[in-house]
């Protein structure tokens, strides 16, 4: 019976999520595409749950619906209101759905194969049988700091340069234009201590629950965010010193460590495993902080002072402006 | 009944399937983003399906640092993606 | 006994969940919608989060699922408050 139920629950779930994102794909609506993109990845939260994930549940919630959504939302602001339909034949349409849908079937039987063949031999024995020495107790944490922390460290410096892509390219967004509510800057005052708190703690607990460096930065950039759009006309300016600081100084410490530990152990990134809960620690604080900026920074945009490119599209502007001044001045004359 | 791996694994292939159309029928940008998340999303479900060990074992954890760190490189992603449309939209009108 | 009533508790606040998500469906209006999904994230959800905490043995987390409740209740009102006031603003009565 408890089986049955379960089953039940299951396919409904996958049920509604392919329902989701189905509706997310194909609707013509750019508002509700976006919003059915932040239900679906509440939803996905939702499986993660269920699929005993809780360290990726609050990741999700956090990074996929929460920081992913207020990107795209900030995104859409100006957007153009035509209905998003695909402009190619229908010849083209028919080749991809079915392309599509002979993948789609071909990658079925490949799982379903895969499943079906033995277990062969899972990584996860080995995390659990050297999980004591590793200096921390959840095994998700042991594997993203100490196993496999030299992913981690490559993915601190992807986060470092897709931050200093949306910070080089445009401009600052304009704020928003209108009054903000008072109930919404009361809230946020209430919230943003809060949401703080509530970081520091899923940075500590990461150590033995589920939490982590990736949600508490997360967290903090969301309290960020949530400060920008209560009081927008207090937007502090950069201050440049303090930015490249805070943007760099996870990786700095990441590899500060790991050079540390290689003068010791031969090895690059080898916790001593006396030392190896602290240096996870401090690693993963350095790295909350470094994401939260990071985060933060993605959502407002904007050059900093002094980053500014060469000012060559604002020269070819004015030279643009010169020549044509010129062509119609020496048209009228001549 | 089909197991919960075999299940939320073909969720995770339809998932991927949806998006990958989505992303070769449109020509905008906002769209095709959307759909390439979704790829993600469905991605990501496979492997935690499969790192799925049943109701009172312990999950594998290699797939779940690695699909965290696929969300975090995921939202990363998307911005710089959003950083460049508005970028060409600029320079279009220029 | 202590699960009938949990379950009580769980079914009815799932009550009031299905009639929020029929009155987003089935209602005219954008104002009218916000008042069925208000109905739904605060006695919905104060219910299952009744239901569990009966559940639940340890009184730590039976505070922590209160906070939750109470978060959930002030960032309802507050997306409420602001979806209402764009609209007015804006002028729409439609979706």
């Amino acid at each position: 019976m408890i089986e049955l139920l379960w089953s039940i629950f299951d396919i409904m779930l996958v049920l509604l999520l392919l329902a989701l994102a189905w509706t997310t794909c194909s609707t013509q609506d750019v508002k509700r595409a976006v919003t059915l993109f932040i239900a679906m990845g509440l939803l996905l939260a939702i499986v993660w749950a269920r699929l005993k994930a809780p360290d990726l549940a609050l990741a999700e919630a956090v990074i996929g619906a929460g920081i992913s959504g207020a990107l795209l939302l900030s995104a859409i602001k100006d957007y153009p209101v035509t209905p998003m339909v695909s402009h190619r034949s229908r010849l083209i349409e028919g080749i991809i759905n079915s392309l599509t849908l002979a993948l789609t079937i071909l990658m079925s039987w490949a799982v379903w194969h895969g499943l079906n063949m033995s277990d062969g031999i899972r990584l996860s024995e080995q995390v659990f049988s050297q999980l004591p020495v590793s200096g921390v107790s959840n095994p998700v944490t042991a594997v993203l700091l100490n196993y496999r922390a030299y992913d981690t460290l490559l993915e601190l410096a992807v986060v470092l340069t897709a931050v200093l892509t949306v910070l080089t390219l445009n401009e600052k967004r304009s704020d928003y234009q209108g009054s903000t509510s008072p109930l919404l800057q009361g809230m946020t005052r209430w919230l943003v201590p809060l949401l703080v708190v509530t970081s520091g703690y899923l940075l500590w607990v990461g150590a033995h629950a589920p939490g982590g460096a990736f949600q508490a930065g997360a967290m903090l950039a969301a309290a960020m965010i949530l400060l920008q759009l209560a009081y927008p006309s207090r937007r502090a300016e950069f201050n440049n010193y303090l930015l490249k600081i805070l943007l760099v100084i996870g990786i700095f410490t990441f590899v500060l460590v790991g050079l540390w530990m290689m003068s010791r152990n031969d090895d690059f990134l080898a916790f001593t495993p006396a030392w190896a809960g602290t240096l996870i620690l401090i690693i993963e604080t350095a790295a909350t902080i470094s994401i939260a900026s990071a985060l933060t920074l993605a959502y407002l945009g904007g050059r900093p002072g002094g980053w500014e490119g060469r000012g060559s599209e604002g020269k070819a502007r004015e030279d643009t402006h010169r020549t044509s001044r010129s062509i119609t001045e020496n048209g009228g004359a001549g | 009944m089909i197991s919960e791996q075999l299940l939320y694994s073909l969720a995770g292939i339809g998932l991927f399937g949806i998006g990958l159309r989505a992303t070769l029928l449109h020509h905008m940008l906002l769209p095709r983003l959307l759909a390439l998340n979704v790829c993600g999303a469905g991605v990501f479900l496979i492997f935690i399906a499969i790192a799925y060990g049943g109701i009172d074992v312990m999950a594998d954890p290699v797939p779940h640092a690695l699909v965290l760190t696929g969300i975090v490189v995921a939202v990363s992603a998307t911005a710089m993606a959003l950083a460049l449309g508005r970028r060409l939209e600029t320079l279009n009108d220029e | 006994m202590i699960d009938t009533l949990a379950i009580l508790a769980i079914f009815s606040g799932l009550f009031f969940f299905l009639s929020g998500s029929i009155g987003l469906l089935r209602l005219p209006d954008l104002f009218t919608r916000l008042h069925a999904l208000a109905k739904a994230d605060n006695v919905g959800l104060a219910l299952v989060a009744l239901g569990v905490i009966i559940l639940e043995p340890a009184v730590v987390n039976d505070i922590k699922i209160v906070i939750i409740w109470l978060l959930v209740m002030a960032a309802s009102a507050i997306s409420s408050h602001l979806v209402a006031r764009h609209a007015l603003r804006e002028n729409r009565n439609d979706d």
